[in-house]
């Protein structure tokens, strides 16, 4: 009996709390900007500083300049665990408080949130990831990945492959995480090997075998490829590294996507990790005006998660370039409508004509972090250039000038695959430019 | 006081054997049933159906079957997370051959396939008992994993490896895709899973259930009083199945709108076999039950702190409290919610006057 009462009282108290914080209205005069992050779990390696990147700049600027253009930003975390469940739970627990754009950080739940965006109105930034074709605007009216695509950055790695001693008849290997993000690039890749004459060798990762990747690696002991291309995320990327120099694979060969490049993939592996490749598509270090407002306005007043040091680390950069292109497209799209506070649709016109010049980039205190990205009703990625950068042991250092990607060979692909994936949609969306 | 049975008299047999032999328990169900059907659509907002009302009664159809198999046919399973997968992978391969045929039928069909895979992994059962059973069915799991990553067919090659659902449409309204609103995918899952229940509700007190429980108490005795183990064992492997199959096609199609192989693994086996033990093993409230508590603990508790704490520490701590809530349960009430539900059901009988 005494049971019965504690349970019913326990359930009724978390009834009645429960009511009373969904019932919380959103501040006057703010827009709120929803993130879908993870701080836990297997991805909580790479996810963190991701997180803490983002809800930093936001911060930064609601506490140095009072928001955007006099209206606060409304910040609100929602762990997903990289889980594309969890991921969607999030969405639609937050859809419904006037969200003006989301950051799925992770493919697998943009993927699922695509389809839901042209129905909710509001518009999805995957920066750097999710589905590649949906860089084709007219197809893909309220999804955008600036600056660039898996492909683009696909086609870029093999042009710097082919620059640095000729890809025709080499052996590329190519290591991923067995989930719709790793397995996305694979389409071009295969079509490149067969255009290009370079053969792949592909090496499946699944999410339980992240951090034991011994028979991976001893299969690429045995392959010998001449190069090694890595897609990994969360506990792959330092568990590869460290598998690499085990088995002594020269690592100025090996070369990680964006994704796979943070401070906290290469420092386990220590002094093996020197050499290691990895693209990127913005700055490292904390050398710049931005971030250094950063540690002033929010880390030093304790309003962040973070510690000083993490300021400057690739990933941490990676949420702050996050951060920067939404809080531009909001400041675009307040320019193009003359309202201060903006919906999804207005969200969606401010992100489809950002402009990020590099004057523009200068005047918020990151001159130089990235290539200006142009975001056009054509073309949703709008930037799409990337560089190599290389682990010295201590620091990153770029060894490559900005790569333009094979855009001749990509954007038909592109096309083609976004044809494919609205083909037996009839209700979807889409539009005409100009 | 309310819940006195006294002056209920059961004057045929048919009466006595009623699934709902006490009058209030009668009436409460159809208020229930009328409250689910035509107060909730209309009146709870669209957080509320998508992310509590939905995934329950997905969750609690997935608990029943594998109740079936576990709580009455007494056959420890670990794959539940398999036989869903294939379900929904089943769904959208023959959505995609019968495109017009309706997605309704074809979420009942898609349960099938799941079951004809249930009993080729329930075959090893005859000569497995126990944990070296679970450990049998554990296999399953992994290679239905593999297969839904592997064989692109599967997700109709897409190049993201998920399943895409695709919009149907009944009488010109939208049931599965991202046009189709909250209430009417609610609906729909409320319908078949009020059905699927029925269903069970019968089987289980039918031959089917008396025999899966003569199995589950002793199969040695079972098989002297003349019930043939392998039948009942693959048919409770083989219904079971399609109870979760089913479960997985709408978890999929008329709940997320989308899936990866990661929505099947092995954390969701384990999350619908914590729903069974904690609602109750044998009992089909007790699935809905347990689905209830075990997914919208977390949801309230992320709830009751907002934006008090960090979304990352409320993670943390959901985790802790439903992990200190299981073992708290299985050492107060190991035979779940559905024992407590049945106690309270005694107290009340004579409340306000216990003696």
């Amino acid at each position: 009996m005494r049971l019965k009462q504690l349970a019913l009282g326990v359930a009724a108290a978390a009834m009645v709390a429960g009511t009373v914080a969904a019932s919380k209205a959103q501040a006057e005069d703010s827009i709120y900007i929803p993130l879908l992050t993870y701080r836990t779990g297997p991805f909580a390696g790479s996810g963190t500083p991701i997180a803490d990147g983002l809800h930093d700049y936001f911060t930064m600027l609601n506490e140095r300049d009072g928001g955007i253009g006099g209206v606060k930003l409304m910040v609100e975390e929602c762990e997903t665990g990289y889980n594309a469940q969890k991921g969607v739970e999030c969405y639609e627990g937050t859809k419904g408080k006037g969200a003006v754009v989301y950051n799925p950080y992770s493919t697998g739940i943009t993927l699922q949130l695509i389809p839901k965006a042209p129905v909710d109105k509001i518009p999805i930034l995957s920066m750097g990831y999710g589905l590649s074709a949906t860089a084709v605007g007219e197809k893909f009216p309220w999804t955008f990945n600036a600056p660039a695509t898996y492909w683009s950055q696909m086609s870029a790695i093999i042009k710097y492959i082919d620059a640095n001693g000729g890809i025709k008849g080499k052996k590329i290997g190519f290591t991923y995480l067995d989930v719709g993000y790793g397995r996305e690039p694979i389409p071009l890749l295969d079509e490149l090997s067969s255009e290009m004459g370079f053969s792949v060798v592909k090496i499946p990762v699944g999410v339980k075998e992240m951090q034991n990747q011994s028979s991976h690696w001893l299969q690429v002991r045995k392959e010998r490829p001449d190069w090694m291309i890595m897609l990994g995320w969360g506990a792959m990327n330092p568990t590869a590294i460290k598998e690499a120099a085990k088995i002594k694979y020269p690592m100025d060969k090996f070369i990680g996507v964006w994704w796979s490049g943070g401070n906290v993939d290469v420092v386990p592996a220590g002094a093996g990790a020197t050499g290691y490749k990895s693209a990127n598509f913005h700055g490292t270090g904390a050398d710049y005006p931005a971030l250094q407002d950063i540690i002033k306005h929010v880390i030093d007043k304790g309003k962040s998660q973070a510690k000083k040091e993490t300021v400057g680390n690739n990933f941490y950069n990676r949420g702050v370039m996050n951060a920067v292109v939404t809080a531009e497209a909001i400041r675009t799209a307040q320019e193009i409508t003359g309202k201060k506070v903006i919906t999804g649709e207005d969200m969606r016109k401010g992100l489809e004509n950002l402009n990020l010049t590099a004057a523009r980039l200068k005047e918020i205190g990151l001159e130089g972090f990235t290539n200006p990205i142009s975001v056009s009703c054509k073309d949703h990625a709008g930037a799409h250039a990337i560089y190599i950068q290389q682990w010295d042991g201590k620091a990153w250092k770029s060894v490559s000038d900005w790569i333009e990607p094979m855009r001749d060979r990509v954007r038909p692909k592109l096309e083609m695959a976004a044809a494919e994936y609205i083909k037996d949609k009839p209700d979807w969306q889409t539009q005409t430019c100009q | 006081m309310l819940y006195r049975e006294t002056g209920q008299f059961k004057t045929t047999y048919r009466a006595d054997q009623a699934v709902f032999p006490i009058r209030q328990d009668l009436i409460g169900i159809w208020l229930m049933l009328a409250f689910l059907f035509l107060v909730v659509p209309f009146t709870f907002n669209d957080f509320w159906l998508n992310s509590i009302m939905i995934p329950t009664l997905i969750f609690g159809l997935a608990a029943i079957g594998l109740n079936l198999l576990t709580g009455y046919a007494g056959q420890l399973s670990l794959g539940t997370g398999g036989f869903m997968g294939c379900g929904a992978y089943a769904c959208l391969k023959l959505t995609t051959f019968f495109p017009d045929l309706n997605i309704i039928i074809v979420i009942l069909l898609s349960g099938f396939f799941a079951a004809i895979v249930g009993f080729i992994f329930g075959l090893p059962s005859l000569r497995i008992k126990g944990f070296y059973l679970a450990v049998a069915t554990l296999a399953s799991q992994f290679f239905l994993e593999w297969a839904f990553g592997r064989i692109a067919w599967l997700y109709n090659y897409a190049d993201s490896g998920a399943i895409e659902v695709p919009t149907r449409r009944i009488l010109d309204i939208a049931i599965t895709g991202p046009n189709a609103t909250a209430m009417t995918r609610y609906l729909v899952v409320l319908f078949i899973v009020v059905a699927l229940t029925w269903v069970a509700s019968n089987l289980v007190r039918g031959r089917f259930g008396r025999s899966w429980m003569a199995v589950r108490d002793m199969d040695i005795a079972a098989e002297l009083i003349g019930i043939r183990l392998l039948s009942t064992k693959l048919t409770a492997f083989s219904i079971s199945s399609y109870y979760c199959g089913v479960a997985g096609a709408m978890m999929v199609f008329l709940w997320l709108g989308a899936a990866e192989v990661e929505s099947f693994d092995i954390n969701h086996s384990f999350l619908v076999l914590f729903m069974v033990i904690i609602g109750g093993l044998g009992s089909l409230l007790g699935s809905f039950l347990g689905a209830a508590f075990i997914w919208n603990l977390p949801i309230l508790l992320r709830g009751s702190f907002g934006q008090a704490i960090d979304a990352a520490t409320v993670e943390h701590i959901a985790f802790m409290v439903v992990g200190a809530l299981i073992i708290f349960f299985l050492i107060v009430e190991p035979h779940g919610f559905a024992r407590l539900w049945q106690i309270a059901k005694e107290k009340l009988r004579l409340w306000p006057f216990p003696y």
